[in-house]
């Protein structure tokens, strides 16, 4: 088919069928030049973001929260438009008809929402309370389900942070469809998929996706009826780049309004973009200046995301991230790299608007990758700690070349792969508790199977492993079990249709599980096999901490007689969860990836072998624990370089903090080392980094006195924070991490 | 190699950005012949502490790095005084050669035997400290004359070895612009003098001195300030 919208694009099989990759291939315009070309924020754009800040102040005034609608829920077309300066916004839309204003989402849970309102001053409205007594939440289906054993693995916290009292998220909607093609056709094509269906089984699993099927179309309705409340008509293509922006975004703020889920990522979009970028600027109506300020004012937009959470999960994530994470860069399968003018403009809105967490912008990078986009990249990772990187090379011949990412580091094809969220079980406190034979001394309770605890003089290194082996198969399966309950539920209870709806019909899905304090168990158990380590027992005869006597290689010096029981480690736990089927059929992945929790994990888990104290913080992500590396920066690079992406398949993540100083003398030598630094980790087959430029003297500063560095970002574990949005321990903790420095 | 030779190394910094052009593995050689009043390694002097290692381990665990040093980094032997061990570090430099890497020496230059002439021929750049452009100041704060760096300085033109020229800059003591210019003037004499460094003196050693029972001589002097060291570099903006 043709449409006039579509006029100077090259065609190509994306006419006949929904595929976007296709368009962007026949169509995008590689560039290998540097960033002379770009353009600073126009006069426009600093009167629009000068009111956010102000905004953004006065929110945090507010203790983190501007105001609540608590008497409306949140939906596409529940809200009248909202506005931060109507005549001079270039894109629009709100989640609700205020700026900053949080909207009310109690499809995964009413107490969450109830509670979220409340710490903040609200009263959830006795209308919506009314409304949802005669509602099943997927809260409420997740905990008719549970079986004992898995409500006590989530109270003792040996499985944490599940997506079972809120949205699980981490599902990224395809949102470029609907400014490629315009809503008409989507809903077309879907119409088309359930039609063929009928023609099919009705069993369980088919009856399941009809009805799928039929939410999704209703809800692509929505979306088009949301615009048409800002004005635009988004049935038909858009014409040109400011109208592609728009269409996206739209797509992309209906699926915000209708869920709350963790991580709301936004895909693959600005190459995507640029296409509509080059041609209105071919044909005279778009300047370079007009280019960044529609990239300024989308971003603005994304940085107004917000949902509502409780003060603890906030004090979980620091702050209330949403995960608007934008994949930038990459190569193609044909070899040209995927690197726009608009790869380059969307970093340079951490110039234009100054930095910030969100959006979470990833560079997927390659080897092959443009030096000049390298060199741009390396210098804004100096300049704003903003960014973080993830292997391209590594990923490209499993997801092709239009994959993403969602939250931090989960990759998946756009549009064509989903995934349920699974958080993480806590590994550190699974060897405590195999050790003690199922009981967990920090919540004093039995669980898993009961044996006698390890005790004696010196613990026995094979003996320690033949027993985690019987305490990961066990957890393992308990930990499938409760994901499927939980996806079930979230699929019957709270299915993100917006999302789905911008999904093909036939979706791969990955069920994504979890491990944190993977370098505890690493150095404990070196510490076990290496040096002496003896059990010490309370009164109960249960193992409460260790004496450990002697020297023992540690996860972080490059040393394989360590840093292989880490990547083993992984290796069987994603062996184990295997063993039992999931939901949907989806496919086991797994992830190293703390996020901030890794305080959390830490505080609820008694002392470990290697010497961490009771309830001391776990090293985020795969990183090795503090201050426990000898050998410099690239050694330590060397040993997360070692678990393998093939079975941790959700992600890798580390996070690096250097000095300025220690990474070169000039800002030229800086940019070009960081460069280097990236292509050596990146073809060890590591997966993920964080890097934070900076010295741990401004960190302290900004501790003591946070006024004074409202805008101070920086890298957590895959995703980015306003440091003053931690809590104080986590503040602490991200200040006692390993930073490389110059000796 | 017939020999079984073994170097006695201090430490290794494996992402060095400091010692030498892009990203560097930095061994730190055990063993100092010199006593510099400014030294910040105070625990490389002894000769007989370090770690053992063959060249051929060290050379095996630097290459697990090549994918980090792009097009200019490498190796740095540092120390210390790598010269002391100039037999094994010319079979380490040798090897490495063999891998491909780059190799980098830091030295004070103050032996000139026909080992560290053979570790020269293996040697892709030097960085040379001269430590003060007047004899008396070798004399009291160094241990050896002005005339040994020099003497070495005339062998690595001879032979067109790279050399970045360093000092580090004491405020009181060197810190004078006569003195970069003097520096200056031996670069301009030199066709193998490609690059000088000036390094602000730093304190930050002050607790190995502590911890090690001894006492920092020049712990009553001040670092220079950033816009003090930023006038001295412009003397010599070409070397940079």
């Amino acid at each position: 088919m043709m449409h006039e919208n579509w006029n100077g694009f090259n065609g190509g099989i994306w006419q006949d069928e929904i595929n976007v990759r296709d368009f962007i291939q026949k169509n995008y315009t590689e560039y290998k030049g540097d960033d002379s070309f770009l353009s600073g924020a126009t006069e426009r754009t600093k009167g629009v973001m000068k009111k956010l800040e102000s905004l953004f102040a006065l929110e945090r005034q507010y203790g983190g929260v501007l105001d609540i609608d608590t008497a409306t829920v949140s939906s596409l077309t529940s809200y009248s438009p909202g506005y931060i300066d109507k005549e001079n916004e270039i894109i629009v839309g709100m989640q609700t008809n205020r700026p900053l204003k949080r909207g009310v989402n109690p499809f995964g849970g009413m107490r969450m929402a109830r509670q979220a309102c409340e710490a903040y001053g609200y009263k959830l409205s006795d209308k919506i309370e009314e409304e949802f007594r005669y509602r099943t939440t997927h809260n409420d289906g997740v905990f008719r389900a549970y079986t004992d054993e898995m409500r006590k693995a989530r109270k003792c916290h040996v499985i944490t942070g599940l997506p079972d009292a809120y949205g699980r998220g981490r599902i990224i909607g395809d949102y470029r469809r609907v400014a490629l093609y315009g809503v008409d056709k989507l809903i077309e094509e879907k119409k088309k998929d359930k039609k063929e269906l009928a023609n099919d089984h009705f069993d369980g699993a088919n009856i399941q996706l009809d009805e799928e099927l039929y939410k999704q179309i209703e809800f692509l309705g929505y979306v088009k009826e949301m615009a048409a409340m800002y004005g635009f008509d988004i049935s038909q293509p858009a014409k040109d780049a400011r109208e592609a922006i728009q269409w996206t975004y739209f797509a992309y703020l209906g699926a915000i309004k209708e869920q709350n889920g963790a991580a709301m990522s936004l895909g693959r979009v600005s190459t995507f973009f640029d296409i509509y970028i080059e041609r209105d600027l071919k044909n005279g109506i778009l300047t370079e200046e007009g280019a960044q300020e529609l990239m300024d004012d989308f971003v603005m937009k994304l940085r107004m995301a917000r949902h509502l959470r409780t003060p603890e999960y906030n004090e979980l994530f620091g702050g209330d991230p949403m995960w608007i994470t934008e994949a930038v860069g990459g190569v193609g399968e044909d070899g040209r790299s995927l690197v726009t003018k608009s790869s380059f403009r969307v970093l340079n809105t951490l110039y234009t608007l100054g930095s910030s967490p969100e959006p979470n912008l990833t560079i997927l990078w390659s080897k092959a990758l443009p030096e000049p986009f390298k060199k741009f990249c390396a210098k804004v990772s100096c300049d704003t700690d903003s960014i973080q990187y993830e292997n391209d090379d590594l990923m490209r011949p499993i997801y092709g070349d239009d994959y993403a990412i969602a939250c931090c580091v989960s990759a998946m094809k756009v549009g064509k792969q989903m995934q349920f969220f699974g958080a993480r079980c806590n590994l550190a406190k699974l060897l405590l508790i195999a050790i003690n034979g199922g009981y967990d001394t920090t919540s004093n309770m039995h669980i898993g199977p009961r044996m006698e605890p390890l005790r004696g003089d010196k613990l026995d290194f094979d003996a320690v492993m033949e027993r985690f082996d019987i305490y990961i198969a066990w957890l393992s399966h308990l930990y499938v079990n409760t994901m499927n309950i939980i996806h079930y539920m979230h699929d019957k209870y709270a299915y993100e249709k917006t999302q789905m709806a911008l999904h093909d019909t036939e979706v791969e899905r990955f069920m994504a599980f979890g491990i944190a304090g993977l370098s505890v168990v690493a150095d404990s158990l070196s510490a076990i096999k290496y040096a002496r380590v003896k059990p010490v027992t309370d009164e109960n005869g249960f193992v409460t901490g260790f004496e450990t006597v002697g020297d023992f290689p540690k996860y972080g010096n490059d040393d394989d007689r360590v840093d292989l029981i880490a990547k083993d480690m992984a290796h069987k736990v994603i062996c184990e969860l295997r063993k039992t089927k999931t939901y949907r059929d989806a496919i086991h992945t797994l992830s190293v990836l703390t996020i901030t929790s890794n305080v959390m994990y830490g505080k609820n888990t008694a002392a470990t072998p290697d010497g961490r104290g009771a309830g001391e913080p776990f090293a985020p992500g795969a990183n090795p624990m503090h201050n426990r590396e000898e050998n410099g920066a690239l050694a330590s690079l060397n040993s997360v370089a070692k678990i393998s992406y093939d079975d941790c398949r959700d992600g890798v993540s580390n996070t690096f903090s250097i000095t300025p100083e220690a990474l070169g003398r000039t800002e030229n030598e800086r940019i070009s080392n960081l460069v280097n630094i990236l292509d050596g980790y990146f073809a060890k087959k590591a997966h993920h980094i964080n890097v934070n430029v900076m010295n741990r003297e401004t960190l302290l500063k900004a501790y003591e006195n946070p006024e004074a560095y409202p805008n101070l970002t920086i890298r957590v574990s895959g995703y980015a924070v306003n440091f003053n949005k931690l809590s104080r321990e986590q503040q602490r903790e991200v200040i006692s991490r390993t930073f490389h420095e110059a000796i | 190699m017939s020999r079984k030779l073994v170097g006695r190394v201090h430490s290794i910094q494996t992402m060095g950005t400091l010692d030498g052009p892009g990203v560097r593995f930095v061994v730190f050689m055990q063993g100092c012949n010199l006593r510099c009043k400014c030294c910040h390694n105070p625990d490389t002097w002894d000769i007989e502490g370090g770690t053992e290692y063959s060249a051929k381990q060290l050379v095996a665990k630097a290459t697990r790095y090549r994918e980090y040093f792009g097009a200019e980094g490498g190796v740095t032997a540092t120390g210390g005084e790598p010269l002391l061990q100039a037999e094994f570090v010319a079979e380490f430099f040798g090897l490495c050669h063999e891998a491909g890497l780059h190799t980098c020496l830091d030295t004070s230059g103050s032996i000139l035997s026909e080992n560290v002439k053979l570790l020269l021929a293996e040697t892709d750049r030097v960085l040379l400290d001269i430590k003060y452009t007047e004899d008396s100041l070798y004399h009291d704060n160094v241990g050896c004359p002005l005339a040994a760096p020099m003497e070495f300085l005339k062998y690595l033109n001879e032979q067109s070895i790279q050399t970045t020229l360093r000092q580090v800059i004491i405020p009181g003591i060197n810190d004078g612009k006569e003195n970069v210019l003097r520096i200056k003037a031996i670069a301009d004499d030199c066709a193998c003098v490609d690059k000088i460094e000036l390094l602000p003196f730093r304190k930050l050693c002050q607790t190995k001195y502590d911890a090690m029972g001894l006492t920092f001589p020049f712990a009553h002097l001040p670092e220079p300030g950033r816009e003090a060291m930023k006038s001295l570099q412009a003397l010599i903006f070409e070397y940079q």
